[in-house]
């Protein structure tokens, strides 16, 4: 029993701290860069107060946080409330366990790693929901009934964006999605899965009930949403859950659409000069520049109107997935390259595009 | 260790399950099946059938749950009012739920089951795909049953949209392209006039 908590077990508490303390660290400095990236585009300083340029801002949240009163309402559903916010960080931490940070470096190599990441970020709505129902407030319920029905919506769009990248790729695994796209920048997905793309980080956005589709918090309309109740550290756990969303979705897309720890300047005569760099590197310079879209979207679009959001999920979003997954799978039984060469392919597919081939060739 | 885990999962959802239908508040209700069915997905992942666990949490816990507890949150259900007519029904209630054991009983009592009948699934090999697996088998053996179930639910679809859909002439839409194409010419007059008026109209 000691023989299997210390060689099966320990290695992965490991692991997992060493994934989980880095993703606080992140989540506390991207408030910050928040603030910061905010501030300067409203042509602010943002914090400057508490350390060298603000730099312990964080902490100083941190700790307030910490020592603020928890408040629990009188008339709501005490368990649930208690419940709300473990349901909604638990997903947002569990799905990291099959995200590839480099080709080796994977706390665990399954074989549907995009369908698990899938599955288990659809579980985090069930903290927004549980919470804006237990709180037994009307602004938290307006908030929780918002988020709902955009994250179901959204998700429909965003699993038909997944659909089309492992057709490209021919494989539900996370590491291999990435070594489909060797080969230089324009091997990427981005290029030929380009509204995919776009579709499914504008989904990631939504599905993290950020701005411009923050309606499940609409601080202008139904004060804070679903978390109007909660105080201290409670409320600082569904702030976890977003950023760790957040940061999620920004390296989800790094690693389905651009590459994932490949090098930008694979294939090119700068590979030679950037072959010192980790891939874990490229693939933190990618996701910072995906999570700061985010923030650049927060300062520049005003909140979505509620009719809109939903226009722009079920009748624009999904038909053109549905349309490019169309176009996506024509190429990959065409082969039409460099993307969907032979080797991208499925045993299967290659079957059936070989007489096609030889019907080109005559 | 596997067995230790199997009887976790196990014990979980039987438990999830029997408060699914004896808790009373319909919320809490749901979300216990919620549970369930997220126990169950475990259990088969033990089985080795990832995928289908992994679509389990994604369709039923992801999808149909949210917008089944949306539904139950929406309503207002009242307890008084259900617990009515429970004694005038009890006896009809008693029936059908005995029809119901003896007919799972016969289905699945303990005589179908057992290591000796369906033995313990041989583990696979490490290259092994649940995913390809199941889409070579749907696509080639049974493509014929999934290509129906999937005219099926389309037929489903149709339906329930055009049942629903009732035209309601009061109905107020919002034609987005016109809500576009509007300028400020259309909503607004912009009139030019002296900031002061002249000494003559005073």
């Amino acid at each position: 029993m000691i023989d299997l908590l210390l060689n099966t077990i320990l290695p992965i508490v490991l692991k997992i701290l060493l994934i989980v303390i880095p993703l606080m660290i992140a989540v506390a400095y991207l408030t910050y860069a928040e603030r910061k990236v905010i501030g300067y585009i409203q042509l602010r300083i943002g914090p400057n107060r508490v350390g060298p340029r603000g730099w312990l801002q964080p902490i100083a949240d941190a700790v307030k946080l910490m020592f603020k009163e928890v408040i629990f309402p009188k008339k709501s559903n005490l368990y649930l409330f208690v419940v709300a916010p473990v349901l909604a960080i638990a997903p947002a931490l569990a799905a990291w366990a099959v995200m590839p940070f480099d080709s080796d470096l994977i706390l665990a190599d399954i074989d549907a790693g995009l369908l698990y990441i899938l599955a288990i970020t659809s579980m985090g709505v069930y903290g927004v929901i549980v919470a804006g129902w237990a709180s037994n407030s009307r602004y938290a319920f307006l908030g929780a009934m918002r988020s709902a029905a955009q994250v179901v919506s959204y998700e429909i769009a965003m699993g038909f964006a997944l659909v089309g990248v492992l057709i490209a790729a021919g494989s539900l695994n996370l590491g291999e999605i990435v070594l489909g796209q060797q080969g230089g920048i324009w091997h990427w997905y981005f290029v030929p899965l380009f509204p995919l793309f776009v579709i499914y980080f504008l989904s990631g956005v939504a599905e993290t009930n950020r701005a411009p589709f923050d309606v499940a918090e609409g601080e202008s309309e139904i004060v804070a949403g679903f978390h109007v109740e909660y105080s201290g550290m409670a409320f600082a756990i569904f702030f976890l859950a977003e950023y760790a969303d957040m940061i999620l979705i920004s390296m989800l897309a790094s690693v389905l659409f651009m590459g994932g720890w490949l090098s930008p300047f694979e294939g090119t005569v700068l590979n030679f000069a950037f072959s010192w760099v980790p891939g874990l590197v490229w693939l933190l310079l990618k996701t910072s520049f995906f999570l700061f879209l985010y923030l650049w979207f927060r300062a520049t679009f005003p909140r979505y109107r509620y009719d809109q959001i939903m226009r722009l999920g079920w009748k624009v979003f999904i038909p053109v997935t549905l349309v490019w997954l169309v176009v996506v799978s024509t190429a990959q039984v065409m082969d039409i390259g460099p993307w969907f060469t032979e080797a991208s392919d499925l045993t299967s597919t290659s079957q059936i595009s070989q007489p096609i081939e030889k019907v080109n060739n005559s | 260790m596997e067995q230790i885990i199997f009887y976790c999962f196990s014990a979980l959802l039987l438990f999830s399950a029997t408060m699914v239908i004896t808790v009373r508040n319909p919320v809490r209700a749901a979300l216990f099946l919620v549970l369930a069915f997220f126990t169950s997905a475990g259990i088969w992942l033990l089985l080795e059938a990832e995928f289908l666990a992994l679509t389990l949490v994604l369709v039923y816990v992801g999808a149909v749950m949210v917008l089944f507890l949306f539904v139950v949150m929406m309503l207002d259900i009242n307890l008084t009012s259900l617990q009515e007519g429970f004694t005038r029904y009890l006896p009809l209630g008693i029936l059908v739920a005995a029809l119901i054991t003896i007919e799972m009983l016969a289905v699945l009592g303990a005589a179908h089951f057992g290591l000796d009948i369906v033995p313990l699934p041989a583990p696979q090999p490490d290259d092994y795909s649940n995913t390809r697996a199941i889409g070579l088998m749907l696509y080639t053996t049974y493509v014929y049953p999934f290509e129906i179930a999937a005219v099926i639910l389309t037929v489903a679809i149709v339906a329930a949209i055009t049942l629903t859909l009732r035209e309601n002439k009061s109905r107020k839409a919002q034609v987005v392209s016109d809500q576009i194409k509007v300028r400020a010419e259309d909503r607004l007059r912009i009139v030019k006039m002296d900031a002061v008026r002249k000494e003559t109209e005073l």
